[in-house]
Order: structure tokens, then sequence, then C-alpha cells
């Protein structure tokens, strides 16, 4: 944490406009949460943020808790509220709008079009979400096959993910990581 | 509100609906997204289709794969917009922030108090190790989700598409580059190329 004026506004600012330009998601705007928590504003560090990811795989639910315990470890519970809403209102309030558009005009080829260009993009933002979190979570041998061997069985299989997550915490606990 | 009970308040139509679809009102859709969200664990998709298709059959499959393809192609978090778009489907605005409310509220409180327990014994030793062996996993889900949205695009040869996804992940994984700034360049030009190369193939 720092020592801003109102870490609240820079919350809602942030992840308002962040909203927008999340493409593919909230894992695709990884990245750019890495740069502004760490690198930016130093609200958390390179570990921390590894943490807060892996809590918010932990908890049942859409990818956008991440964003709630961002907020929470800026502001506590307001800080958490405000960033969730900041993150889903902007472009909820346009999913509603745009869904109603098309509902009067459903044989538009646009939203095929708009959908086939944005899909390489965010397989890109999701990928370097990959690498930022393997380069801040993968420090040893063992963490790093951790990861291959979850991506392998998590791609092959249709294993619940739940298991692959208790079973990385339990090799943790047991100190193979 | 019992789903398979006929909607009160409106009039019983006159020719029979092709799908009859169930009217989920605002408890039931607060109700059916936290149920589908507590479920899901690293993606909530799956339980959402389960859910509103299977289920409750509140839409057939064909529906909810446009409804979805809309909400991937606007930004933001997919399953929130899908649970915005689908409630105010039904019940305006209210059944939007009813649905909304239902997939992020519980889930939160969850999320909540385990940062609240990280904060406090985030530093003790076992509890530091776990979490390292859960994020080690869950850095593994994301990258096989990430191989999983790119077979189809090897798939199909689809070297514009692969060359774009390799350009933005440079651009934002090894030079963290700002999002907005890429975006501002890669939408419009991914937008031209896709547009270009439909024409083309369109004749």
């Amino acid at each position: 944490m720092n020592s801003d004026a109102n870490p609240i506004s820079t919350l809602v600012w942030t992840f308002a406009l962040m909203s927008l330009f999340a493409v593919g998601g909230a894992n695709s705007a990884v990245p750019e949460m890495h740069r502004v928590a760490v690198d930016v504003h130093h609200w958390m560090t390179d570990r921390q943020f590894a943490d807060i990811f892996a809590i918010s795989q932990l908890s049942p639910g859409p990818n956008v808790l991440i964003v709630t315990l961002i907020g929470y470890s800026v502001a506590g519970v307001a800080g958490a509220l405000t960033a969730t809403v900041a993150m889903c209102g902007p472009t909820a309030i346009l999913a509603y709008y745009v869904s109603r558009l098309l509902a009067r005009s459903s044989h538009s080829p646009w939203p095929a079009i708009i959908q086939a260009a944005l899909v390489p993009l965010s397989i890109g933002l999701m990928g370097a979400s990959g690498l930022i979190l393997a380069l801040t979570s993968d420090r040893s041998w063992g963490a790093g096959l951790m990861t291959v061997a979850a991506a392998a069985l998590a791609f092959g299989t249709r294993l619940n993910p739940l298991w692959m997550l208790v079973a990385g915490g339990a090799l943790g606990f047991a100190g193979v990581i | 509100m019992p789903s398979d009970s006929p909607p009160a308040a409106v009039p019983a139509p006159e020719i029979p609906v092709p799908i009859p679809p169930n009217q989920p009102g605002l408890l039931e859709l607060f109700v059916a997204f936290a149920k589908m969200s507590l479920a899901g664990f690293g993606g909530v998709l799956v339980w959402a289709r389960r859910g509103i298709v299977d289920q409750h059959r509140w839409m057939t499959a064909e529906e909810f794969n446009e409804t979805f393809a809309l909400c991937h192609f606007l930004p933001g978090p997919n399953i929130v917009n899908l649970s915005v778009v689908f409630g105010s489907r039904f019940r305006g605005i209210a059944g939007g922030i009813a649905a909304f409310a239902g997939l992020v509220g519980p889930p939160m409180v969850i999320a909540t108090v385990l940062a609240a327990v990280y904060a406090r014994y985030g530093e003790i030793d076992a509890l530091r190790r776990i979490l390292a062996g859960v994020s080690c996993a869950a850095v593994g889900l994301l990258l096989a989700v990430v191989f999983k949205m790119m077979t189809p695009l090897i798939k199909k040869r689809d070297a514009v598409g692969l060359l774009i996804m390799v350009a933005v992940f440079i651009a934002i994984g090894l030079l963290r580059l700002p999002l907005q700034a890429v975006l501002l360049v890669a939408i419009p030009l991914s937008l031209a190329i896709t547009y270009a190369m439909r024409r083309r193939v369109n004749g």
C-alpha cells in the first residue's frame, strides 16, 4: 500500500477503464493488473500478486474475483466492493445496450467479424497473463513441473480443475514445490 | 417461485410458442446464478450452460451460444456480461442486477474472507507453501485454457490470427507495454484485416 490521496477513487478509475479494455475477460487483463498494482502504484509485491491470483482461483466464482482481492488489499472491504463494481459496471451497461440493439437487427455480420478479430487478441493477452504469473510463481523445478502437469491434465482430460489446485496445495504443503 | 408454474402477471399467449421458455423471477435468477457461480471453480461457463440450458431450460443451446458469443466479443468479464444480458432479457434491468448480484455476491464474500485470512496469516510458512503450490497449478490451468483456445486457430491454419496473437503476447507479456496503448493499435488493425479477408472470401 502506498500513500495515495484517495485509494478508492484510484481503484474506481483504474478498473472502470480496464473493464472496457479487458478483451476476452478478466484473465486477459492480468498483465495490466500486475503492471498497475505492482509496478505503477506499488500496492503489493510480486509475490503477493501471485498469492492473490492463487486465492482468486481457489475461490469459486468468476475470474473477476482477482479484482475484488486487489481492491481488498488496497482499501479493505470498501475497496473490494468498489473495485469489483468498477470492473463490472461499465462493460455490463455496454452489454445491456448492445444486446438490446442486436435483438432488433440480428442479421448484422458485424458481431461475427468483431468476434473473429478479437479472439487472437484475447488469446495473446491470456498467454501473456500465463507468462507473467509463471515467472512469479514458478521459482523452482518442482513448481515449473507442477504448472506443466496441471496444464497437461486440464488440456487433455475432463478432470475437475479443483483437484489440480488441491494437488498443488498438498504438494506445496509437503514441501515438494 | 417454482420454475414450472406459469408466470401470473403475463397473459397466456394464444399461439403456442415454439420453445416454451420458463420465465425466471428475480429471486430465482439470483439463486440460479449464485449456484452456478459457487459450483464454478476455474470458470463458471460450463456451469452456466448446464444451469441455463439443461437444468432450467430457460434457453435453447443455440440461444445460449448466441448470447455467449455476444458477451465474448464485448470487453470485460464475459460471464458477468452474460448474467446481465440474460437477467435483463427476462426481467429488465432489475433482472440483470439480480443475476449479477447472484453471480458475484456470494463468491465475493468467500474470496474476501480468504483474503482476510491471508492478510493475517499470510506469512505463516505452511500457508505460504500451500499457496505457492496452488498458484503453480492455477497458472497451469490458465495455460491449458490458452492452448484450448489456440487449437482452432492452428487447425484452421489462420496465419494472420496467430501472428496477431503472437504480437500481442510479445507486446504485453515480454515488453510489458500498457494494455490500452497495445489494444488501441491492435483492435483496429485486427478488425481491418478480418474484414478485408472476409470480403475476399465472400467475393
